[in-house]
């Protein structure tokens, strides 16, 4: 019995639409009993949620909601719609994914959707007192000009619930009360990677409680791309995970590409391929750089970053950029390779493979660094799961959840890696994915660095691209996670909506879960090793 | 008139800088009523360690900062220039290098960060996103350029800028400091707290 | 206590004399103790800067070695000599910052506290024969005393900021200073035990036949051992820098200090660093004393050619050396971990140091 059939059995009034995506149009009351069943399912327990999408089509408000399975990587899309578009409420699904949790609030903040029994209703990316709900249709640009009274953030929250006569109240939940001794991490924070804010809940220098605040670089990425053009979007998508550009922009012209029906070249494939990996490689030594000095020992932060010039020299000579290359197109790539792109690439990984044991003589043997990373901020499979914690995160806990493995894209399907998996689910073995996927990416580009074909580097495409009507999506294994680009297409020049599943923003939220019971210093290491990347979750 | 204060910094000399009509301006405003040796020399002798020993406060938002860290590490080492310490404490930092786009929710905490440093004190505004907003500047939540919250003192445009326009930048405002007057003239950049209504 | 003749040559004690009889000579007693104090004053602070100047410059050059940096290098000429001098000069002209809300005078006086424990135990470093500057016959009592103060002013630094980050660093402080006192003050008896003084020169002169580290052999070298990371842990030095954990606390307890008094915290971490060093050397590795071994007489009249000041500072500077290494290569701990090694591993290990070396000095099994 394949999935649709099993939420027809459940919900006979479902509609199946196939343009694009294969998306089940479920109505919102039966929502709540369609998730339950497809969450325990015994042959395809669909218990990862990958994303909600808030969507606004004018004549409602509604989500989508991206489901995987953990056992079979099966896939399926639901699509529901909000009844009322003034007083929108949904059922929340936080009790089956955790996740929810956190992306229903960046719904409730962009839509004003309610969501009936999520017990955090706040606003998540803007400001406590903003008007108005951003990514609605009708939303007036001006109406929130610069404020530059301080913010002052509420020790409470809503939950919503239905009352027997269909309307809607709320009650509060407490969030920290008047005893609570809450020191806020950030936003202005050496080792919160950015402009992260986590109100900490301190007993003594035990955690209590994390309640983290975004938004502090949310850029509202997401309505602009309303506003441009295809090949325009593509800008934006490296300023996102900066860490995992080539990565990102990859999975957003693989959306666009398999709209259009666009086939690129295999030598296109190649260098994408090989750069995705060479931006594992830099993104992972920035990690390693970062989380030694996120633990006090600064010496190591050069090591990494010494091999990580050398990277960039190598970006540098083949797409002008250092740190942000714009690289990939709708078609192809900007530029051929650089003509000593191979023999350089070959002598990086030569001299990497060198160096690495290095990196674990200084830290990874060190009786001070294993004493603090092992055992500490656990997170158990089930909770990687239900949390969405997707790359070496959950990889470490023992879900094997590698895009690149399951969802093969480009080359993946033809090159022999591994996928690292860990068990502990510490901070010690979030450290180890990580080291070890440096060797499998070596691994990966050496087995693709001498067989670039010949071939077009860029299709020529139309300067306007339309694509059909439908929903499309693409995702792929960024540096830290699934990256995924959710894409609604009207037939127009520009996307109606483009969503863009953010690494991070599981991560954050698991931070609550992994930190409670540890110490302050353990906060750190914890987020060093979650290896978060702020602009990508704020977007 | 002939401007007297051409300051160099080591290896580089003044000629190499592409925009002086700024800081000539400035030492023609400072020299207009003449300046005494005694204090000019002290004047000297202060602006001279203030230029070599400007300590940053860590303030990066996003992709700049990791340029920042770039230009910090071995391949760069900033420290050769006396920016050798940032300070995570704003209170003992002496310039707040900008790193990365300002958003609406950010721009008081910023404004606040400004506040709490102690005199004097140097804004740098680095990338696109904090000139002017740079590729987000029709967003509905970023300021579009942070020169409408702190004053700047020097803009390093890019996306990010390279290690080198950091160097360039960050020695543009070593010779901006070069020519301000620390005695007899002013000090402080901005009203005492007492002057303006009570904050923090 | 032979050939000792050179120890004399240079021993300043008769040159101190000749100048006290100089000034009775031509004023009151009173003028001239006042006069010699005011001078001796004023070349501790001179020293003391100096000293501090020169152990910033080093820990920059130091760091960036091992971090395959240059380091400072352009300022004032080559190798960047005046990098340190102009962090000085910039930070004397910047703006203090006073603090609403904070306990202003307790906010003043913290940074007066650390500096001035610091110049205590400064003035009683043993320099050369003949020239220390604060001499009692319980003097590295009075050490382990005055050193003491300054944990005072950290928590006060962190208890009148009235801001949460300072408050968290000045308690960690004051539980890792408190706690690695002990150890310090157990490992400091060992060897007192072993030169049967408090005395800090006659300590320095019992080891005119072999240095303590020698003559004390498997527990001396033990106790300096557990010195070195106590000691550690009391100059706040990584990896236990959990008071200022500039990646957890921002700053620490000096979160909220500017210019100068924030100039101070720094001075004094860096002077407190050469301290235990100083104390660590007066101490394990014989102060001034030059390397003396029994029975190469040759050797050790050679050995006496150099003057002592220069053992002192060259033996000062190579453990400072050592101290730096470990900061710039370990990460930081814990601090409970920071705990557990003190109480659970340093302290009962420092009272079995001090069990042997009493069965050692008392059955005269000693080098």
């Amino acid at each position: 019995m394949t999935v649709i059939e099993k939420i027809q059995k459940i919900c006979p009034e479902a509609q199946v639409s196939t343009s694009g995506d294969t998306i089940v149009t479920v109505p919102s009351d039966s929502l709540a009993a369609v998730a339950e069943a497809l969450r325990n399912d015994d042959q395809e327990p669909m218990d990862y949620l990958r994303d909600i999408v808030g969507m606004d089509w004018s004549e409602g408000l509604g989500a989508l909601y991206y489901l995987e399975s953990s056992k079979t990587y099966g896939r399926v899309v639901l699509k529901t719609v909000a009844r009322d578009r003034d007083e929108a409420w949904l059922p929340s699904v936080c009790h089956w994914w955790r996740t929810a949790e956190i992306k229903e609030r960046e719904i409730y903040d962009f839509f004003g959707i309610r969501f009936i029994g999520n017990p955090d209703m706040r606003r998540i990316f803007l400001r406590e007192d903003w008007k108005g709900y951003p990514l609605r249709k009708d939303y007036d640009m001006d109406s929130n000009p610069l404020n530059m009274e301080n913010e002052e953030n509420a020790d409470d929250t809503v939950e919503y619930y239905l009352k027997p006569d269909g309307t809607v109240e709320g009650h509060r939940n407490i969030l920290f009360d008047q005893k609570d001794f809450v020191v806020n991490i950030g936003p202005q924070h050496p080792s919160t990677h950015g402009v992260l804010r986590m109100r900490t809940s301190l007993d003594g220098e035990t955690i209590s409680r994390i309640d983290p605040i975004l938004g502090y670089i949310h850029r509202g990425i997401e309505k602009m791309n309303e506003s441009l053009t295809y090949p325009q979007t593509l800008a934006l998508t490296d300023r996102l995970d900066y860490l995992s550009a080539h990565q990102n922009r990859h999975a957003l012209c693989m959306c666009i590409e398999q709209a259009m029906g666009l086939e690129v070249s295999r030598r296109v494939q190649y260098i994408r391929t090989i750069m995705d990996e060479l931006q594992r490689i830099d993104s992972h030594l920035l990690f390693y750089s970062c989380l030694v000095m996120d633990m006090g020992g600064l010496t190591p932060f050069f090591y990494g970053f010494r091999e990580r010039e050398m990277i960039l020299d190598i970006f540098e000579e083949t797409t002008g950029g250092r740190l942000i290359q714009n690289y990939n197109v709708i078609g192809g790539v900007q530029a051929d390779i650089h003509p000593t792109f191979q023999q350089k690439v070959k002598e990086f990984i030569k001299h990497l493979r060198s160096v690495i044991q290095d990196y674990h003589n200084i830290f990874t043997g060190n009786v001070i660094a294993t004493t603090r990373l092992k055992g500490v901020g656990i997170l158990t499979r089930e909770q990687a799961i239900s949390l969405g914690a997707t790359g070496g995160t959950g990889r470490a806990a023992g879900w094997a959840n590698d895009v690149r493995k399951h969802h093969p894209y480009a080359l993946y399907g033809e090159v022999d890696f591994k996928e690292v998996l860990y068990t502990e689910g510490d901070s010690f073995a979030r450290y180890m994915v990580r080291m070890d996927e440096i060797m499998e990416s070596c691994h990966i580009i050496e087995q693709l660095i001498d067989n670039i074909p010949e071939g077009e580097t860029r299709l020529k495409t139309k300067p306007i691209i339309k694509l059909p009507e439908g929903n499309f999506s693409a995702s792929v294994e960024t540096s830290r996670g699934e990256f995924g680009v959710m894409l609604e297409s009207h037939g127009d020049k520009t996307p109606y909506r483009l969503h863009y599943r953010s690494t991070g923003l599981p991560l954050v939220h698991a931070m609550d879960t992994a930190c409670r019971g540890n110490k302050i210093a353990d906060l750190i290491a914890i987020g060093g090793t979650m290896d978060f990347v702020i602009p990508d979750i704020d977007r | 008139m002939e401007v007297k204060k051409k300051t160099a910094i080591r290896s580089m000399q003044y000629d190499e800088f592409k925009n002086n009509d700024y800081l000539e301006q400035m030492v023609r405003d400072l020299n207009r009523d003449g300046a005494g040796i005694i204090l000019g020399s002290v004047d000297d002798l202060i602006n001279w360690g203030r230029s070599n020993s400007l300590w940053s406060l860590t303030f990066g938002t996003s992709c700049c900062a990791i340029e920042f860290m770039a230009l910090g590490a071995a391949r760069y080492d900033m420290a050769r220039f006396g920016f050798e310490v940032t300070r995570n404490s704003p209170r003992q930092a002496d310039m707040i290098m900008v790193l990365g786009t300002i958003t609406h929710k950010m721009a008081p905490v910023l404004r606040r960060l400004y506040d709490q440093m102690a005199e004097p004190k140097y804004v740098v505004a680095v990338g696109g996103c904090t000139i002017s907003g740079g590729p987000f500047r029709k967003s509905y939540h970023v300021v579009n350029g942070i020169d409408q919250i702190v004053p700047v003192d020097v803009y390093i445009p890019g996306c990010p800028p390279r290690p080198e326009a950091f160097y360039y930048g960050m020695m543009q405002l070593q010779r901006k400091i070069k020519v301000q007057k620390f005695l007899g003239g002013v000090n402080r950049q901005e009203k005492k707290p007492k002057d303006m209504d009570s904050n923090d | 206590m032979n050939n000792n003749s050179f120890l004399d040559y240079y021993n300043i004690q008769d040159l101190n004399t000749a100048i006290h009889e100089a000034l009775l000579s031509v004023m009151p007693q009173w003028l001239a103790i006042l006069l010699e104090g005011l001078a001796v004053g004023l070349l501790i602070i001179v020293l003391y800067a100096v000293l501090a100047i020169i152990l910033i410059y080093m820990e920059r050059k130091v760091c960036a070695r091992f971090q395959c940096r240059i380091g400072p290098n352009r300022v004032g000429g080559k190798g960047g000599l005046l990098q340190v001098p102009a962090d000085v000069l910039k930070i004397l002209t910047k703006e203090i910052i006073s603090l609403k809300g904070s306990d202003r005078f307790l906010y003043n006086l913290a940074p007066f506290l650390v500096i001035l424990a610091s110049i205590f135990t400064f003035s009683c470093l043993p320099w050369n024969k003949g020239a220390e500057i604060l001499r009692m016959n319980i003097g590295i009592f009075f050490v382990l005393a005055a050193s003491s103060i300054g944990v005072l002013g950290i928590l006060l630094a962190g208890w009148s900021s009235n801001s949460k980050y300072t408050i968290i660093g000045a308690v960690r402080s004051g539980a890792m200073i408190i706690s690695y006192e002990l150890s310090i003050g157990l490992t400091v008896l060992t060897m007192v035990l072993l030169s049967g003084t408090m005395d800090i020169q006659n300590i320095v002169m019992s080891q005119d036949r072999m240095w303590n580290i020698f003559r004390g052999h498997l527990p001396a070298v033990a106790a300096f051992i557990v010195y070195l990371i106590a000691g550690n842990a009391e100059a706040n030095r990584g990896p236990f820098d959990l008071a200022e954990a500039e990646q957890e606390l921002t700053a620490g307890y000096h979160t909220e200090y500017s210019g100068m008094h924030f100039g101070f915290f720094y001075l004094a971490e860096y002077l407190n660093l050469f301290i235990t060093s100083g104390i660590a050397v007066t101490l394990f590795l014989g102060g001034w004393m030059p390397l003396h071994f029994p029975g190469l007489d040759g050797f050790n009249a050679v050995m006496d050619y150099i003057p002592g000041v220069i053992w002192f500072v060259s033996k000062t500077f190579l453990v400072v050396f050592l101290l730096m290494w470990i900061r710039w290569t370990f990460p930081r701990l814990r601090i409970d971990q920071v705990l557990t090694l003190e109480w659970k591993y340093l302290m009962p290990l420092s009272l079995l140091i001090l069990l042997i070396m009493t069965v050692c000095v008392v059955f005269g099994i000693t080098l």
